[in-house]
C-alpha cells in the first residue's frame, strides 16, 4: 500500500469535510467504548490480567529467538513449514511460490493486517491469482478497492447505503431491483456470494492472533466463521504473522485471550477461536493439505532493545483506536497507511520511517486515553514522544515551529528577562484586548485564532502583581 | 479536618496563569493559606518545560526542568493550579533524568512533593469544604493530565459540593480531551477545532451557566471556542470559585464592564 502519511494534514481536511464519513464515525463513537466498559466492569481481575499479559509478552520479547525457533520446531514436527521473511517482498514471493506450486487460481482470505502490510492482494492479482476476501468488512472494501480504515472493523468508515451500492455494482447476477435495507440482508447476500468461492478456492490465507511456541499452533479469532472455512477447505493453509505474535504456551494464549475480545468488541470471547496445528492428518476428516506459516519481520526485530520495544506487545485489539478522540474525528484512512490510531502512530514510523510518517506521532494531544485502555499497558503517548525526539534530532519538524520553540525557550531559560518580557506582553495584550475581552485575530497566533477566540490576559503578570504585593506587605 | 501541621509551599504559578489569569494564582494562594500553608512564589520559575518536552526538544526541556528543580529546592510541597504542569514534574521529570544518577535523587524528591492544587488541598491537607458562594449551575471538565496522570477526579467535586448556591451538573464525556493538547492545537487546528466543537456542544447540552476546569490550557481553548460561537457560558478556573472570588473576578474572555 502506497503510504500517504506525509499528506496527513490534507487527508485530515478531506476527512473532516466528508459528511458521509463523519456520519459513519459518529455511529461508532460510543458503541465500542460502552461495550468494552461493560465487559470489564464484570471482570474484577482485569488489572491483574493486564499485568500478567504484559509480563508474558515482555518475557517472550526478551527471548524472542528462543520462542520463534521452538515454534518452528513444533510446526515442522507436525508436518508444517515456517517461512522466515525479512521484508514484505520476501513474504509476497513466498505466498505466490506456494500458490504457483499448487496451481492455485483463487485464494480465499481471512482477515489479516499483515496481508495489508505486504500489499498481498495487488501482488497476487498482478500474478494471475485471484484473492477473495471472506471477512464481511474486508469483502466490502475489496469490492470498493480501498484499504481498511480500522484494524478490527475494516469498513467502519462506511454507512450501509454505500455497502448496498457496492453490492449492486458487483453482484450483477442478482436482481438489480432487490431490496437491501439492512445489515442482515446484505450479510445474507454476501454469504450466498462467498459460499461457492470457499468451495472453489485452492489456497486459504489467514492472519494469526497468536503463534504458540510449545505446540506449533497458530490461532485466529473471528466472529463470522469465515476463517475456518478459509483454512480447512483448501489444499494449503497459509498463516501470515509478524514475529511478535509468538507466545510460549497455550496457557499464555488463554490469559491474553481473556483480554483480547473484551478490549476489542466488549465480547467475553469472540464467536470463533480457531487453533490450527499442522496440515490434515490421515485420521482427520477435513483440514488443509499443507500448513505454512509466513513469519514477517519487516523492521520489527530492529525495534527490540530500543525505546519502541514495548510496542511489540500489541495484540491488535483496537481499543486505542476506539477511544482516541483524534481517530474518531478523522477516521483511519487519514493516517495514510495500514495501521491507524494511536498504535499506528507509534508503529507506522517504525515500519515505513519517521520521514514519511512523522505527522502521526505529532497528531496527539497526549490525552492518555489510549494508554489507559490498552490491555497490554503499552505507553503509547511516551513512544509518540520518542518519535518526536527522533524527528527533532533529525530536524524534520517544520522550521517556523522550531524557530518559535527556540525563541520561547531562550526567554523561558532566563527568568529575570522572561518576567520583564511577560509583564510587558500582558500589559500590551491586556490594554488592546480589554474592551472586547478576547481577540478574534492576533498576529502570529493564527493557528489559535482561525478556529477560536483568544481570551484577553488580565493585564498584568502574576509575578509582577505578586512582587508588588510583597513590597506593600514589607512597607 | 484541615491538617494543623504547618507547611511551607512553593507555588508553581504555571506560565499560562502568570500570563493570562493572575487571579487564579491569587485564588490558589488564598486556598493554600486557608489550608494552613505559608506560600512563597520563587522568582526563578518560568515554565515547567512541557512545550519543549512534548516537541522532542530534550535539551531545552531538561534545562527548564533543572531550573524548576533549583527554584523549588527546600519547600515542603510544590503546588500548581494545573494537573498538566504538576503531572509534568511528578511523572515526567523522573523519566527525563533517568540516565543521570547524580540528578535522580533531587528529581525524585521534587516529584514526590509536587501536587495539583485541588488534590493537594483534599488529599494532603484534608480540606473537606470551602467557605464560598457562587449561585448557579456549573459543569466540570476533567483535564486529561490531572485525571489520568494524577487521579484528580472526585477532589474538585467534593469541594464544589460545599460551595453555597452552586449546583454541579455533570458533563457527559467529561473525561474526553477538549482538543487543547499544548502545541497540538496550533499544529493541527482542524482536528483541535473538531474536538473543541464537540466539547462545546456537550457543555451547552448541560444547560450550565458556568464551565469549570483545573487547567488554564483547556480553559482558554474551551472559552475561546464558546466565545467564537457567541455562547454565553462563563468559563473559570475551579480555584476561583473555591476561593470565593467569582464575584470579584470577571469570567475568562468577558468584555470590560463600563
Amino acid at each position: 500500500m502506497l503510504a500517504t502519511s506525509h499528506n496527513f494534514k490534507s487527508n485530515v481536511h478531506d476527512a473532516l469535510v466528508d459528511a458521509t464519513l463523519q456520519k459513519a464515525l459518529g455511529m461508532m463513537k460510543t458503541g465500542f467504548q460502552v461495550k468494552r466498559a461493560q465487559a470489564f466492569a464484570k471482570l474484577p481481575e482485569f488489572e491483574d490480567l493486564r499485568e500478567a499479559a504484559k509480563a508474558i509478552k515482555n518475557h517472550t520479547l526478551e527471548h524472542l529467538d528462543f520462542y520463534l525457533e521452538t515454534f518452528e520446531r513444533n510446526v515442522v514436527a507436525r508436518g508444517g513449514q515456517v517461512h522466515w521473511c525479512r521484508t514484505p517482498a520476501e513474504a509476497r514471493e513466498t505466498v505466490l511460490g506456494i500458490c504457483r506450486r499448487l496451481g492455485a487460481k483463487t485464494v480465499t482470505k481471512g482477515k489479516s493486517m499483515i496481508a495489508e502490510e505486504i500489499a498481498l492482494n495487488d501482488y497476487l492479482e498482478a500474478n494471475n491469482v485471484v484473492p477473495v476476501e471472506t471477512d464481511l468488512g474486508e469483502y466490502i472494501i475489496q469490492l470498493r478497492k480501498e484499504p481498511p480504515s480500522h484494524i478490527i472493523a475494516p469498513a467502519v468508515h462506511l454507512v450501509k447505503e454505500q455497502v448496498a451500492d457496492a453490492f449492486r455494482a458487483h453482484h450483477t447476477d442478482l436482481d438489480p431491483g432487490r431490496a437491501l435495507p439492512d445489515a442482515r440482508t446484505m450479510c445474507d447476500e454476501a454469504r450466498m456470494e462467498l459460499r461457492p468461492k470457499f468451495l472453489a478456492a485452492d489456497v486459504g490465507i489467514t492472519g494469526a492472533n497468536f503463534l504458540i511456541a510449545e505446540t506449533g499452533t497458530s490461532v485466529i479469532v473471528t466472529n463470522e466463521g469465515n476463517g475456518d472455512l478459509t483454512q480447512t477447505l483448501t489444499k494449503a493453509h497459509i498463516a501470515l504473522a509478524s514475529l511478535e505474535k509468538v507466545v510460549p504456551t497455550l496457557e499464555d494464549t488463554a490469559t491474553i485471550l481473556r483480554l483480547l475480545a473484551r478490549s476489542a468488541t466488549g465480547q467475553e470471547f469472540s464467536t470463533y477461536t480457531t487453533l490450527s496445528t499442522g496440515p490434515r492428518r490421515a485420521e482427520d476428516t477435513d483440514g488443509p493439505g499443507e500448513y505454512h506459516v509466513v513469519l514477517l519481520d519487516n523492521g520489527r526485530s530492529a525495534m527490540l532493545g530500543t525505546e519502541f520495544q514495548d510496542m511489540l506487545r500489541c495484540i491488535r485489539c483496537a481499543a486505542c483506536l476506539n477511544h482516541c478522540p483524534v481517530y474518531s474525528a478523522v477516521g483511519g484512512h487519514a493516517y495514510g497507511w495500514v495501521y491507524p490510531g494511536p498504535m499506528g502512530s507509534v508503529l507506522t514510523p517504525s515500519l515505513i520511517g519517521v520521514e514519511e510518517a512523522g505527522n502521526l506521532p505529532n497528531a496527539s494531544t497526549f490525552c492518555g486515553r489510549c494508554e489507559s485502555v490498552c490491555p497490554m499497558k503499552i505507553p503509547l503517548p511516551r513512544m509518540m514522544r520518542h518519535w518526536r525526539e527522533r524527528e527533532y534530532e533529525k530536524k524534520l519538524s517544520p522550521a517556523p515551529y522550531r524557530t518559535g520553540l527556540s525563541v520561547w525557550a531562550f526567554f523561558a531559560r532566563r527568568p529575570a528577562l522572561y518576567h520583564v518580557m511577560t509583564d510587558i506582553a500582558t500589559r500590551v495584550l491586556g490594554f488592546f484586548g480589554r474592551r472586547h475581552g478576547r481577540f478574534r485575530t492576533l498576529p502570529l497566533a493564527n493557528g489559535w485564532t482561525q478556529v477560536r477566540d483568544l481570551p484577553t490576559p488580565e493585564g498584568r503578570s502574576f509575578q509582577s502583581l505578586w512582587a508588588e504585593r510583597q513590597r506593600k506587605k514589607a512597607a | 479536618m484541615v491538617s494543623d501541621q504547618p507547611a511551607r509551599v512553593g507555588l508553581f504559578v504555571t506560565c499560562l496563569v502568570d500570563l493570562f489569569r493572575p487571579s487564579v494564582g491569587f485564588a490558589a494562594v488564598k486556598l493554600l493559606e486557608e489550608a494552613g500553608c505559608t506560600v512563597e512564589v520563587p522568582r526563578l520559575q518560568t515554565c515547567c518545560g512541557q512545550p519543549a518536552y512534548n516537541s522532542g526538544d530534550k535539551a531545552d526541556a531538561k534545562a527548564l526542568a533543572r531550573q524548576v528543580i533549583d527554584a523549588f529546592e527546600g519547600f515542603d510541597y510544590v503546588v500548581a493550579p494545573s494537573g498538566s504542569c504538576a503531572g509534568q514534574i511528578r511523572s515526567h521529570y523522573p523519566e527525563m533524568f533517568a540516565d543521570e544518577p547524580a540528578m535522580a535523587q533531587r528529581v525524585q524528591h521534587l516529584a514526590k512533593r509536587t501536587y495539583e492544587l485541588v488534590s493537594f488541598l483534599v488529599d494532603v491537607r484534608g480540606m473537606e469544604h470551602v467557605v464560598a458562594r457562587c449561585a448557579g449551575v456549573v459543569t466540570y471538565h476533567d483535564s486529561c493530565s490531572g485525571l489520568r496522570e494524577l487521579g484528580v477526579k472526585q477532589q474538585p467535586r467534593q469541594l464544589l459540593a460545599s460551595v453555597d448556591g452552586l449546583t454541579l451538573k455533570e458533563l457527559p464525556g467529561a473525561e474526553i480531551c477538549c482538543g487543547f493538547g499544548g502545541t497540538f492545537c496550533i499544529k493541527y487546528p482542524e482536528i483541535s477545532d473538531r474536538m473543541v466543537s464537540d466539547k462545546a456542544a456537550d457543555i451547552l447540552a448541560t444547560g450550565a451557566d458556568t464551565l469549570l476546569a483545573g487547567d488554564m490550557g483547556c480553559l482558554l481553548n474551551m472559552a475561546g471556542k464558546l466565545q467564537r460561537q457567541g455562547k454565553e457560558v462563563a468559563v473559570r478556573h475551579v480555584a476561583e470559585v473555591l476561593a470565593d472570588m467569582a464575584d470579584e473576578v470577571a469570567p475568562m474572555g468577558a468584555p470590560e464592564k463600563r
